[in-house]
């Protein structure tokens, strides 16, 4: 009889943590969906002020002149801009980095490496963002000799530093798992540890690879702090990296404080939060669609 | 008779329920300006430690949203940055009061520069013409050959608005401003940037920047309280009508010895 209630016991109290855990889940999806809803309402509402056309394509953002002009595409342009700027250096040096780390390496010089990648991924974006105000901009302006270091340059310098863990982890990860075999086949077949690395490591690892640096590009169109410290701000169309430029993430930060509640202006700005949305829920399907499809190869 | 008692123990217990929102039961609300935000908040602070139990709440909306607030009763200052309009005042009226405006400090501007510049001061048209692009090197101004790098603050913060009414009067700035966060940012940028201009509020000059004379009156404690800086502007609270009670008690510490020091401490320039 007493061993019946504590059994039923047991079976309540596990009942209630299993229900617990589901409601958390839940709980997680809900929020993210009530997120969602939010941002995509309140972002739609600037509709109603301005049309799309204009909003997507207007070249000028004046947001708080009457009347205001809310032109994205200058902001759109920055983002892009500045995470084309960050990847043209640091996926080449990364996937480098990744191969040597992978192939090369002593287990000491590996273990060193590995341990450097990860202070770089664990240091605050606010002090990238200082390193870029303070350090690099004077720099470069006195060596390129241009009027103001706050630029898309420093921005991609920067952001760089930034998705570069991000690119060598993946990348380190997905040459780390091409199977031995392979590998060694190579080697019987009298090729060269380059030629095994050329032709059999980075081919069978290239979805990882790919996968690493289009999360490398999420992690810097979605960064803001260090941009917005570190490239300038103006909102300006410009093919020229020497020139300052100002991104979605920097203009939300710069502005939402002080956007007064329900104007057209706030909305706006949930707008811009949408777009970022959109581009970087975008990266995160396409290095999943890789990722599955690189598995189902190897697998 | 069931139903009588209950709906009594409802009705007693009404009053409860914003004295265990508000805690104590005297609530001030402040409402306005983010420029005053932060001397309301540091006075609020100061406030509340001299008279445990007052709690006060300090909310920001711009100036507009403190003196529309102010007309519904949902605040009981509004904190402003400008005066109140013709129109505001009329609403007041028909609300049957008379606002009471109190002056409780100074705000200034300073333009700055690269200590490298060799300028010592500029007027507001040439101050105007940097800022909408239409002097671009500093060449015009009688130095070399040096790109202007106009510095401003977002567009959205108080600093701009003020110095967007006096200096710009309303025309836009130029699309090759940089833009930075805060007065801090943009010390550091002109600071570092040889050809920079900028302007941050008077509590954050720092040697490292060199503030320029606007028509010929550099910005100085002593020039703005008198009124001749012209980059400069009054900070208000409005309340309804004379003020009584807790709402003095407010007013008269933040214009007290005490409260103006907290003024000061904000970086705001003291009335009295």
């Amino acid at each position: 009889m007493i061993s019946n209630l504590r059994f039923r016991m047991k079976r309540i109290r596990e009942k209630t943590i299993e229900g617990l855990i589901h409601l958390f889940a839940f709980g997680a999806i809900f929020i993210v969906l009530a997120m969602l809803f939010f941002l995509f309402r309140e972002g739609g509402v600037i509709f109603r002020v301005t049309s799309w056309k204009n909003f997507l394509f207007g070249k000028i953002w004046l947001p708080t002149y009457s009347p205001p002009q809310f032109g994205s595409l200058p902001l759109l342009w920055g983002s892009l801009m500045v995470t084309l700027g960050a990847l043209l250096w640091s996926a080449p040096l990364g996937i480098g980095l990744a191969i040597y780390v992978a192939e090369l390496a002593s287990p000491k010089i590996r273990a060193i490496l590995k341990a450097f990648i990860e202070v770089l991924a664990g240091i605050p974006s606010v002090v990238f963002g200082f390193f870029g105000m303070v350090i690099l901009a004077p720099f470069l302006q006195s060596v390129f000799s241009i009027p103001t270091g706050l630029c898309a340059f420093n921005a991609s310098i920067i952001l760089g530093l930034m998705a570069l863990p991000t690119i060598t982890s993946f990348s380190e990860e997905a040459i780390s798992a091409v199977p031995h075999i392979l590998k060694e086949a190579s080697f019987a077949m009298g090729a060269t540890h380059w030629q095994t690395i050329k032709y059999v490591s980075i081919p069978v690892a290239s979805g990882g690879i790919f996968c690493g640096v289009i999360m490398g590009m999420g992690r810097a169109i979605g960064e803001t702090m260090a941009v917005l410290m570190a490239a300038g701000n103006a909102p300006i169309i410009t093919l020229s990296f020497f020139e300052p430029i100002r991104t979605l993430t920097a203009t939300i930060a710069l502005e939402m404080a002080e956007a007064p509640k329900g104007s057209p202006h706030y909305h706006a700005l949930f707008a811009l939060g949408a777009i970022l949305f959109i581009i970087s829920m975008a990266f995160n399907v396409i290095a999943d669609l890789l990722q599955e499809r690189w598995k189902r190869k190897l697998g | 008779m069931k139903f009588l008692k209950a709906l009594k123990v409802l009705a007693l217990s009404l009053p409860l329920i914003p004295m265990l929102l508000f805690g104590s039961g005297k609530v001030l609300v402040l409402q306005g300006s983010t420029t005053v935000l932060p001397i309301a908040q540091r006075v609020a602070e100061g406030f509340m430690k001299r008279h445990p139990g007052v709690e006060i709440s300090v909310r920001g909306g711009g100036s507009g949203v403190g003196i529309a607030g102010l007309l519904d009763g949902t605040c009981d200052i509004a904190m402003s940055s400008r005066e109140m309009k013709p129109e505001e005042l009329q609403k007041a009226k028909e609300k049957g009061f008379i606002p009471e405006e109190i002056k409780i400090a100074l705000d200034g501007i300073a333009v700055v520069v690269n200590p490298k510049n060799p300028l010592n001061g500029l007027t507001i048209s040439q101050l105007r013409e940097i800022y909408t692009g239409k002097i671009t090197n500093w060449k015009e101004l009688g130095w070399r050959d040096e790109k202007i790098v106009v510095v401003s603050r977002d567009s959205a913060s108080g600093t701009f608005e003020c110095f967007n009414e006096i200096v710009l009067k309303k025309e836009p700035l130029t699309p090759r401003a940089l833009y930075q966060a805060s007065n801090k940012a943009v010390a550091v940028t002109v600071s570092n940037t040889k050809g920079a201009i900028g302007y941050i509020g008077m509590a954050y000059l720092e040697p490292k920047v060199k503030a320029l004379a606007v028509e010929g009156v550099m910005p100085s404690e002593e020039t703005v309280r008198k009124g001749i800086y012209p980059v400069s502007r009054p900070l208000f609270f409005y309340v309804r009508g004379e003020p009584k009670g807790l709402v003095k008690e407010f007013i008269d510490f933040v214009l007290s010895p005490d409260g103006q020091k907290l003024v000061k401490e904000v970086g705001y320039i003291p009335v009295k």
